[in-house]
């Protein structure tokens, strides 16, 4: 009798089998494909502010499409003041939350948490954007602003007159964005913390936060910065509900009352009349950069994040 | 070493601060929730699902077209997207092994994260431009393209699911290995590609950004994928940044019929993810 | 199985709406400013030949002149005539103007009445003025009490024709603001927040303490905003109205290509920041029928659809204007045939 074939030989074998493994790899070869289509016809649009002394224009302050200058510093600065708030808040109560759902909430609750987390996670963009137009702002005038200056005026960060609009509505608005992403990465990574790690310093006598502290937090650190990155990558690219609340204002303001701008926020308000390849070009080219960030935040954070389930793995 | 009620205080404080961090999260849900739901029943009626918006100041109207846009919308981006994406994901699991394979996995998952304004140029690019008409064609590409990278890798990650043994024993009886990977394979990951499936599509009915300059918006009911056709995101993005307040109160209506969709389709997905589990138990 | 019955529901769908091929679906796309007029007109229009639906989308003027310049819009709409540049990339584009209009200076504070200079409006939104209680605004307003709040400053974040119209004023009236900001339809702003479209701007202005901001008189009436009354070219503080905007457009010789500022016109009741609002088509019209129905709605437009522009606060066109438009909608072609306007008449 012969011995059993392999699956791999069965699948050479067969013509049915070629024309299958054919159509697959065609089909995943579409994927590369659609990336590259996408990466050449941003390249092409681009081209001709790249051509103009390549990405200096993101360091350039001035974005003036009537004269024809477009330096894009303030997106890029409106970009990151809004999701460094974003992470400033996002981080810690998703670290909470994290800890809740994978270590310290009592077992009842947390499928109830982590269904609500779930619910934050799939409420579409412009309904954030509607809810933060007509509550977070207008609760950020009145109350919460007036209250920051009072309190914290001495630092340029909470000065000026409090309009809502503006970094901080859209940092806040963000914060709660992401705050799905975050949480769930991070529960994920808490659980493939091997288990005898944890059993071993409670075995020591340590309390429960004693042994997450000591024990399952530095194991997992680079996976929830991971989480952190993935995070980050959606605060990055966040279009619509940044839109609504951030002011629109190509200004850099070290104030988080200002009004500001984003790198999605100005594609998506003068994608459609950009006048010229010049202005066109500078809005793919911004584009572009988007995408780049997307590419390393996310290549990155899956990176970490492997890390330590892979270690989790060999540990177990 | 700490007093051992200082080192049991800490513990307890940080539970209870971990606590305080659910109450923080899910207070901006149950406001947002609150008011969506609150604000938005007030308008509903059978007509605001029947018929077409009204110019400023004329009363009723609403927003049917805009959600037979987003079905339509959805259903083109299905055409296209469910099949690459499927199919990628079966590929990855099949035989995505090699170099090739991983070169198309970490493609797939990088894009994952790409902004979906980004998708909206390439698409306003490739087919508004070409084709001088904004369309339903060109919006269904965009969101086909936001579907793909995701749905191929929970495809693959259910399929990796079926136990080896399944497979095996399909071609033992001497079923040819594509013949296993679909009926047998793919069948028995059916009900978690139906789930990601689900869940693609909810995701891509709430998107706006790359419909903003593909498929534009339209004040007319619209069936033909090469006109420019309303969706409820954008409709609702046009009513909340209007100064009227009977638009603000379509924004609240329009923004609650959206999430009655997406979170019908996130149940829906909860429920046929259930189910395979029930019957991925029996088998 | 789901699958299978939501694409075949789709599939019904579309057989349904083949079978309506008759309908015509004509796309444009452009300037906010009019928009509150041309919503009612399509639907008035629609009304009369219920086979002709106009997809009529307010991305603002910006958006408008892109957009039929790359040809993918039927029409396109700007309340600012296209510059020597612009026209050069769109050859063969005629303005057709619709209506007048006004931009209003409108304002969320506590003051009744306000009067402004144009020296004041430009250091407002020069950034200069930042409090409500600034003198130079208490000198415009003898008597009036003036609130200790911030000025929060409220402009356009796209691409937009009364933009353009706002800073062609402040660029006559103001040396300051021509040499800083000068004119088009997006600007450098040296100040306050930016919001897309007439509807935008309107919305902050109306949720805003303090916020001052510019739009259309249709949509700070009809949002019951405040304006201010302007210092005219001749001396006077005019407020905004429909006659004063038809007093703006009264001296004025109107060329042949209809582009024309009419910011800062003479006479007495003239409001100083008025304009024409245009439509914009291809005086060859590839498409036969999109192209006869055009023509058709653009005289039905200019004739019967002004009688409803008051009523919505656009001022009618002047009427050698629209003899003149007679002339020129004539002579727009549809395949290289002129377009039979007997029926229209």
């Amino acid at each position: 009798m012969a011995p059993p074939r392999p699956p791999r030989a069965a699948a050479g074998g067969h013509a049915g089998d070629r024309l299958f493994a054919a159509v697959l790899t065609a089909l995943g070869g579409a994927v590369l494909l659609v990336v590259g289509v996408v990466v050449l016809e941003l390249y092409r649009v681009a081209q001709p502010a790249l051509a103009k002394g390549g990405l200096r224009f993101l360091l350039d302050r001035d974005w003036d499409p009537v004269l024809g200058s477009f330096g894009a510093l303030p997106f890029v600065y409106g970009t990151l003041v809004t999701s460094g708030v974003a992470l400033l808040v996002a981080v810690p109560v998703s670290v909470g939350l994290a800890l809740f759902l994978s270590e310290m909430g009592p077992p009842r609750l947390r499928p109830i948490v982590s269904f609500l987390i779930e619910t934050l996670a799939a409420i579409p963009s412009v309904v954030y954007g509607l809810w933060g137009l007509f509550v977070v702002v207008p609760l950020l005038r009145d109350h919460v602003e007036p209250a920051l200056g009072r309190a914290l005026g001495f630092l340029p960060l909470f000065r000026g007159a409090p309009i809502g609009l503006g970094y901080l509505a859209a940092g806040l608005l963000l914060a709660i964005m992401i705050l799905p992403t975050i949480s769930s990465v991070t529960s994920e990574v808490l659980k493939t913390v091997p288990s005898s790690l944890r059993e071993g310093a409670l075995a020591l006598g340590a309390t429960r936060w004693e042994a997450i502290r000591l024990a399952v937090l530095p194991y997992a650190r680079p996976g929830i910065l991971g989480a952190v990155l993935l995070g980050l990558g959606r605060a990055l690219g966040e279009t619509m509900a940044v839109t609504m609340v951030i002011g629109n204002a190509p200004e850099i303001s070290a104030s988080l009352f200002a009004p500001g701008y984003s790198l999605p926020a100005v594609i998506a308000n003068e994608f459609a009349e950009a006048s010229g390849a010049l202005h066109l070009g500078a809005l793919a080219g911004l584009a572009l950069v988007l995408f780049g960030l997307a590419l390393v935040m996310n290549s990155a954070a899956r990176l970490l994040v492997r890390l330590v389930a892979r270690g989790g793995r060999a540990a177990a | 070493m700490r007093s051992l009620a200082l080192r049991r205080t800490v513990n307890v404080a940080v539970t209870i601060l971990c606590g305080a961090m659910v109450l923080v999260a899910v207070i901006p849900l149950g406001s947002l929730l609150w008011l969506v739901v609150s604000h938005g029943a007030a308008g509903l009626n059978l007509s605001f699902f029947t018929s077409l918006p009204t110019p400023v100041g004329e009363p009723g109207g609403g927003v049917g077209n805009a959600i037979l846009g987003t079905a339509m919308l959805v259903g083109l981006a299905c055409l296209v997207g469910l099949p690459l994406g499927i199919g990628a994901g079966v590929f990855l699991a099949e035989r995505g092994d090699g170099p090739f394979g991983r070169a198309v996995r970490f493609t797939a998952e990088v894009f994952s994260g790409v902004p979906s304004i980004v998708i909206g140029i390439v698409a306003y690019g490739l087919v508004v431009v070409t084709m001088h008409r904004f369309s339903m064609l060109a919006g269904g590409l965009a969101l086909a393209l936001l579907m793909v990278p995701t749905l191929a890798r929970s495809t693959e990650e259910l399929v990796r699911l079926v136990p080896q043994s399944l497979r095996e024993a399909s071609l033992a009886l001497g079923v040819p290995a594509w013949k296993t990977s679909l009926r047998v394979v793919l069948r028995t990951a059916l009900g978690g590609v139906v789930t990601a499936v689900l869940l693609a599509i909810a995701r891509a009915a709430g998107e706006t950004a790359p419909l903003l300059f593909t498929s534009l918006n339209n004040q007319y009911w619209n069936v033909r994928p090469d006109q420019p056709t309303a969706s409820l995101t954008v409709q609702i993005f046009n009513y909340a940044i209007s100064p009227y307040e009977d638009w603000h109160q379509k924004a609240w209506s329009a923004a609650l019929v959206l999430l009655l969709l997406v979170g019908g389709l996130n149940l829906l997905a909860r429920f046929a993810l259930r189910r395979s589990a029930a019957g991925g138990g029996h088998a | 199985m789901m699958k299978t019955l939501r694409l075949a529901a789709l599939l019904a769908l579309a057989a349904l709406g083949s079978a309506r091929a008759d309908s015509l679906l004509i796309t444009g796309a452009g300037a906010t400013f009019p928009f509150p007029l041309y919503s009612k007109w399509f639907s008035d229009y629609n009304k009369l030949k219920p086979e002709l639906r106009f997809n009529y989308q307010s991305i603002g003027s910006g958006g408008g002149i892109q957009q039929i310049t790359a040809r993918t819009v039927d029409f396109g709409a700007s309340d600012a005539p296209l510059t020597d540049e612009e026209l050069a990339k769109a050859p063969g584009l005629q303005h057709v103007p619709t209506v007048l209009g006004a931009v209003v200076v409108t304002y969320q504070a506590p003051v009744a009445d306000l009067r402004l200079t144009p020296e004041t409006l430009a250091a407002l939104f020069l950034g200069e003025i930042t409090r409500w209680n600034d003198p130079r605004l208490a000198k415009d307003n003898p008597g009036a009490k003036l609130p200790d709040v911030p000025v929060t400053i409220v402009h356009r974040s796209d691409g937009s024709g009364t933009t353009a119209i706002f800073t062609d004023y402040l660029a006559k009236v103001s040396p300051a603001w021509k040499s800083k900001v000068g004119a088009g339809k997006s600007v450098k702003w040296p100040a306050g927040l930016g919001a897309k479209g007439n509807e935008g701007v309107t919305g902050l202005v109306k949720q805003t303490p303090g916020a001052l901001g510019y739009v259309e008189l249709a949509y700070a009436t009809q949002n019951k905003l405040a304006m201010a009354s302007l210092k005219n070219h001749d001396g006077h503080f005019v407020r905004p109205s429909l006659a004063a905007t038809s007093a703006a457009a009264a001296g004025v010789d109107v060329p042949p290509d209809y582009r024309v500022s009419i910011t800062d016109a003479r006479g007495a009741d003239a409001y100083p920041i008025a304009s024409f609002t245009y439509l914009l088509v291809y005086r060859d019209q590839q498409d036969k029928a999109k192209g006869e129905a055009l023509v058709h709605f653009l005289w039905w437009a200019v004739h019967d659809g002004q009688h409803t522009a008051p009523g919505l606060d656009y001022a009618p066109l002047p009427k050698p204007v629209v003899a003149q438009l007679e002339k020129t909608l004539a002579s727009i072609t549809v395949q290289g045939k002129p377009v039979s306007l007997a029926t229209s008449r």
